[in-house]
């Protein structure tokens, strides 16, 4: 009986000492990232979520109050720049999927080879350079003495040089040049999986373009399209660059709010709230979006 | 008689260089079931997406139904395809699939139901509607890739290699599936293969595809029995291909020497003439084995072999032996009843050939280099 439990007993050990080695590396390999959430999102949000909450009452004086959050709602500056940013984001968005989808198309499905790659990597080429400088390139072109004014000048088409800085268009325009790639990368990769024969099926049985569009084509991209506005939207409502560079004092950006009141104001109690608001915000928009295009967030991004 | 469903005229496809589809002219009367058989890279496929219009001729016109087809976009042709993959949409149930085409030309929704469901009943698959795709086996995806094309009723259904992606069990089983779904509908079907077997078994007629052209066109039975090019007669079926140069030739037939120095008698095709280069064609059960001599018929030459080796396969098997005095390969189907089965390999045997039921043509150019084709089986 003992002769037959050894070998039994020693089988039953050597799984579970595989086990926990497998879980020890797995637990190295993951420590490097989990310690950067922990000590760069998590802690800074549970200070931030801590200074939001309280109110100073005197100097070095602070008590327990939701009063930042009433401040927000009382003042109609506060919650006017926080749904003009919410939809000009959603728009920015929207424009981007708009000008990114047939650019994705034509990388994905028309160019071949050495012309699809070209063609990415001239959408990429802007990226390396830096946002400031890509985002003072604009000015350049556009200020009231720029390049474009001096053009329409030229041309005949205006008589005195117009600004074209400091509007919503051009904050939009720099918005959506900022976000292409963010956009392209996910809808390359999901029409690039779009099997051909699909759409020949489609257009065999009847469909005309558009329709190929709306029930193949769009289906099966649904997915990129999702994670591609998730990550557009994200980017473009905590954009704090191209607003201010671009929209200047009229751009009432909420990063500006946030920013005024951390650096101008040195309102750290005022900002964390303002923070919290446009995090809570971003999810939600997030949300609402998923449930309308009936897309999983999970699924969406393992799909990217 | 009624206007054939499909008219090829003189069709042209080049792409750069290379002729793909060589001046074809072919039609295909209603209701029968046509085949395109050719190796891969024959211009097959070419032809049949010039056909659905995917591709635009470069020269000469198809006509479907009576009408030329020429600038009609493919949304707009009467014609139906059964992609290679089948190509279903897999966003959609079994019955969005099968809707499809009916939901573009703006049937109502619940006309549209009745519709799928009452095709996919006459397909066998009644009640699957709403099953998504990936739940349905090989054989079940392509019946609905089937019904999703004739419930629209086009005039003519175009199949590209649709049993290629299956198994040899399920291959079989849809052979016969696909013949009797054609004779039940009464459709006409345009079918393509590199398998002979398919062709012959479901066509009514096959047309043999070799380099853009067709080398022969005509029912099973002719490309079988009446093979009118070495490549008709190497393609299709298994067979013994000899290369020789023709010695005599009287009216009927020819007598030839392999390369081998084997000297046999077949029938003569069309010029062959003493002293050209041929190749000649047995089919292996043409051939008659014996184990004495006395045994076969008398009024052909008989030959003497050694077994080289069994190629035991059930119903198909057959013996390869050497000839004799110079060693030429003969491949022999074995007779079904039993007689040879306990042959074993380096025993002697005999045998014999109808001269008249083997053919001999005029040497191709360059035939020497695709000898490989002579035992497809």
């Amino acid at each position: 009986m003992s002769e037959s439990s050894l070998p039994a007993g020693a089988a039953t050990e050597t799984p579970l000492a595989g086990r926990w080695s497998a879980r020890l590396t797995l637990g190295l390999l993951l420590a490097p990232a989990l310690l950067w959430l922990l000590a760069l999102i998590v802690l800074p949000h549970i200070d931030l979520a801590l200074l939001s909450l309280r109110e100073r009452v005197g100097p070095r004086q602070y008590v327990a109050s939701l009063a930042q959050y009433r401040t927000f709602f009382a003042e109609p500056l506060y919650w006017h720049v926080f749904v003009r940013t919410a939809v000009m984001s959603v728009f920015a968005t929207l424009l981007t999927l708009l000008l990114a989808f047939p650019i994705a198309w034509i990388i994905a499905k028309l160019a071949r080879g050495r012309a699809a790659s070209l063609l990415f990597i001239l959408c990429l080429i802007p990226f390396w350079v830096s946002e400031t400088v890509r985002t003072l390139g604009w000015m350049i072109l556009l200020r009231e003495s720029g390049v474009l004014p001096g053009l329409l000048m030229k041309l005949g088409l205006t008589s005195v040089p117009v600004e074209l800085l400091y509007h919503d268009a051009t904050i939009l325009v720099g918005l959506v040049y900022t976000s292409l790639l963010f956009m392209l990368v996910p809808l390359i990769s999901s029409l690039e999986s779009l099997d051909n024969s699909l759409i020949e099926a489609a257009y065999d049985l009847g469909a005309n373009g558009f329709a190929v569009l709306r029930t193949i084509v769009i289906p099966h991209a649904a997915p990129g399209i999702t994670a591609g506005c998730i990550v557009v939207f994200m980017l473009t409502l905590g954009n704090y660059l191209t607003p201010t560079l671009l929209g200047g004092k009229n751009s009432q950006w909420f990063t500006e709010q946030i920013y005024t009141q951390f650096i101008t104001r040195f309102n750290w109690e005022q900002g964390a709230a303002f923070g919290f608001l446009l995090l809570g915000l971003s999810t939600a928009i997030v949300i609402v979006g998923l449930r309308l295009s009936g897309q999983r967030f999970g699924e969406v991004m393992r799909r990217t | 008689m009624s206007t054939p469903d499909l008219v090829a005229d003189a069709v042209v496809k080049r792409f750069a260089e290379h002729t793909a589809v060589d001046s074809l002219s072919f039609t295909v009367a209603r209701g029968s079931f046509f085949s395109i058989l050719g190796p891969s890279g024959c211009g097959k496929t070419t032809l049949l997406r010039m056909i659905a219009g995917f591709i635009a001729p470069d020269g000469g016109d198809i006509a479907i139904g009576g009408k030329s087809m020429r600038g009609v976009a493919p949304n707009r042709r009467p014609v139906n395809m059964v992609f290679q993959q089948l190509a279903l949409f897999p966003m959609m149930s079994v019955g969005e699939n099968v809707g499809f085409g009916l939901a573009r030309r703006g049937m109502g929704k619940s006309e549209r139901r009745k519709r799928s469901a009452a095709m996919l009943e006459r397909v066998g698959l009644g009640g699957a509607e709403a099953k998504r795709v990936d739940e349905l086996s090989g054989g079940q995806r392509q019946r609905v890739a089937i019904a999703r094309s004739l419930v629209l009723e086009p005039t003519l259904l175009l199949l590209d290699e649709p049993l290629g992606a299956l198994d040899l069990k399920l291959r079989e089983h849809m052979k016969i599936e696909l013949k009797q779904l054609q004779a039940a509908f009464g459709t006409t079907f345009v079918y393509i293969t590199h398998d002979q077997s398919e062709a012959l078994v479901l066509s009514d007629h096959v047309g043999v595809m070799n380099q853009g052209r067709f080398e022969q066109l005509g029912t099973p039975q002719d490309l079988y029995y009446r093979p009118q090019t070495p490549f008709v007669a190497g393609f299709v079926g298994a067979n013994n291909r000899l290369i020789g140069r023709a010695i005599a030739s009287d009216g009927e037939t020819v007598a030839m020497t392999t390369t081998h120095g084997w000297t046999i008698r077949a029938q003569r095709h069309a010029t062959v003439t003493t002293g050209d280069a041929v190749e000649a064609f047995v089919r292996p059960e043409v051939v008659q084995l014996a184990r004495s001599v006395t045994e076969l018929p008398s009024a052909h030459p008989a030959h003497a072999g050694e077994v080289r080796s069994l190629l035991f396969d059930g119903a198909n098997s057959a013996v390869l032996l050497h000839e004799a005095n110079t060693r030429q390969e003969v491949r022999i189907a074995l007779p079904q009843t039993g007689q040879f089965a306990d042959l074993r390999v380096g025993e002697q045997v005999f045998f014999s050939f109808d001269p008249a039921r083997a053919i001999c043509f005029q040497a191709r150019a360059g035939a020497a280099a695709i000898g490989a084709a002579s035992s497809d089986v």
